[in-house]
């Protein structure tokens, strides 16, 4: 396992995303069927697909010039909330990315990146919402590199609190995004988007363990 | 899945493109990114106006632009939000020096598109309003939601917004007209069947046979509460309650009473909704002075439809009547 992580860990994280993104498209949309508007698992497949394209045969120096690259992408392939949300967050996630990172530079540039989507999306925590993922995802992520872990480990602790996060909002009533408009009728359903942020921070982890 | 369809992926170019060939007198079609604007291009020194959202809702999107009425629009893929760079190109579309006032409906995903196009927008110094629909009566306006939906509402404002470009209005009083229309109307609907995504390839929601939503969105999300079915009158009676209430008319007032069809609802079914709504009305003393019935907004092949009722006044009524030239609306011309 490598002590930074820099460009060719990009690459494959964003691989990763993409195949378990495509893997996993009816499992999204099934879930933002019973509480959205079922395009989720569509929409960010065309995404990532997008993505892969663009990628594809490119020589990018830096994390940043992939995230960057995915950024614009997904900006200009997906729309809806969640493209507005991950193209914001990988732009935003870009400008640290500028050389290798080790395990606080990876954590840095995933703040960022959330920073971002808080931002542009004005949501908190406990709204049934992708930030609902993200949050215990960092938490975790600051504990690990203050315990001295390597970047793969911490984005496997990342991973796997956001996982919980995603469970942890079956649940909740949604108060943001349009499961807001079911009211109570939210309860009882994962968030989508906590879903697929848990599958975005398993792929940088498993590109990192393998890097 | 049975539907008129090629490769489900194909649906959105191959529609777009046979509505461009078919209406190419009335707008034209970009493919990157993909948006519509009038034939012909801006109208020098008018106030351009640009809407977007979703796609499946035809004849919403590139049907409503046209003389009277829109100058672009951005559609995105199927109730999904357009994406910055596609509203960014339909507002250059629009612009004719004047600005540019975006009317959008309130969903997450259009507003964070839009607000990133208007961004922008501004880098390029194009100076853009905005105004949000919300006319859906449904959903309770609080800190708990997303807040009112844009619904069928939304293409009365789309216009009569158009009509006040026409007319000379400038951005500062367009967005203000605009703002006005939104105010003065409610919208609340129901659906009897939800709908299918071609991508998506099953129902976007589950419904028994014997139930319907009430309080319908029109991105085949499910309504506010599920009931089980009704006579259409007792149906209707809740929906124009519901906007009677929201709004408050009072005795004399004038209105525009406008049932929308969902998709599959046939015309017949929407004008027995109308008789209904029409007595309700007129038992409040209500007038009902401007009427539309049809389908302007639709929701794909859903079974469903809805009741605005708008309040006008004498600039509302003038702006409602101004000639309209689209491919989904057309009249005085």
């Amino acid at each position: 396992m490598a002590d930074t992580l820099g460009a060719g860990w990009a690459l494959d994280w964003i691989k990763k995303t993409a195949a378990v993104v495509n893997a996993q498209r009816e499992e999204l949309t099934d879930l933002d069927r019973a509480i959205g508007d079922g395009d989720h698992g569509a929409n960010l497949d065309r995404g990532f697909q997008a993505v892969l394209v663009k990628l594809d045969g490119a020589t990018p120096a830096t994390a940043g010039e992939v995230l960057k690259t995915v950024a614009t992408t997904l900006i200009s392939t997906v729309g809806g909330a969640s493209g507005a949300l991950y193209g914001t967050a990988f732009l935003r996630a870009s400008k640290l990315g500028d050389s290798d990172l080790d395990a606080a530079g990876v954590v840095a540039l995933l703040q960022a990146g959330v920073d971002g989507i808080v931002q542009r999306g004005k949501a908190s925590v406990g709204e049934k919402t992708m930030v609902d993922a993200w949050t215990p995802a960092l938490a975790a992520g600051n504990e690990a590199v203050a315990a001295g872990k390597s970047p793969a480990e911490v984005l496997d602790a990342m991973a796997v609190a956001a996982q919980e996060g995603a469970v942890a909002t079956e649940p909740l009533v949604a108060t943001k995004g349009r499961a807001s408009y079911l009211g109570e009728r939210s309860a009882g359903h994962r968030d989508p988007g906590a879903q697929s942020t848990a599958y975005v921070l398993r792929a940088a982890a498993d590109a990192a363990a393998a890097a | 899945m049975k539907k008129l369809i090629n490769d489900p992926e194909d649906v959105l170019s191959e529609f777009m493109r046979g509505f461009s060939i078919a209406h190419k007198d009335i707008v034209e079609y970009k493919t990157d990114p993909v948006h519509f604007h009038r034939a012909g291009g801006a109208v020098q020194g008018k106030t351009g106006l640009v809407s977007g959202g979703g796609s499946g809702h035809e004849p919403l999107g590139g049907g409503y632009v046209g003389a009277g009425m829109l100058d672009a629009v951005a559609p995105g893929a199927f109730f999904s939000s357009p994406t910055p760079d596609q509203i960014l190109a339909a507002t250059e579309a629009a612009n004719g020096g004047a600005g540019v006032l975006h009317l959008v409906l309130n969903y997450t995903g259009d507003i964070l598109n839009f607000e990133m196009a208007a961004e922008l927008a501004a880098a390029e110094d194009i100076e853009v309003a905005t105004v949000v629909i919300d006319d859906d009566v449904a959903v309770e306006n609080s800190t708990w939601t997303a807040g009112r939906r844009g619904v069928a509402g939304a293409i009365a404002a789309m216009k009569m917004t158009g009509a006040a470009t026409d007319l000379g209005y400038d951005l500062a009083k367009t967005a203000e007209v605009c703002t006005k229309i939104n105010d003065s109307m409610g919208t609340m609907g129901l659906a009897l069947t939800a709908c299918t995504v071609p991508t998506a390839g099953k129902p976007s929601f589950d419904l028994g046979p014997d139930e319907i939503e009430l309080g319908i969105g029109v991105h085949g999300e499910p309504g506010v509460k599920r009931v089980p079915m009704m006579q259409v009158d007792e149906i209707v009676d809740v929906l124009v309650d519901a906007v009677v209430k929201d709004l408050k008319f009072e005795r004399g007032e004038n209105v525009l009473l406008y049932i929308n069809g969902l998709g599959a609802t046939p015309l017949s079914e929407q004008y027995i909704m109308y008789n209904h709504a029409w007595d309700k009305l007129d038992a409040l003393g209500v007038n009902v002075t401007r009427s539309q019935v049809g389908n302007y907004f639709t929701s794909l092949e859903m079974a469903g439809a809805s009741v605005t009722i708008m309040r006008l006044d004498e600039e509302l009524t003038k702006l409602y009547d101004a000639p309209v030239h689209t491919a989904g609306w057309r009249k005085g011309v």
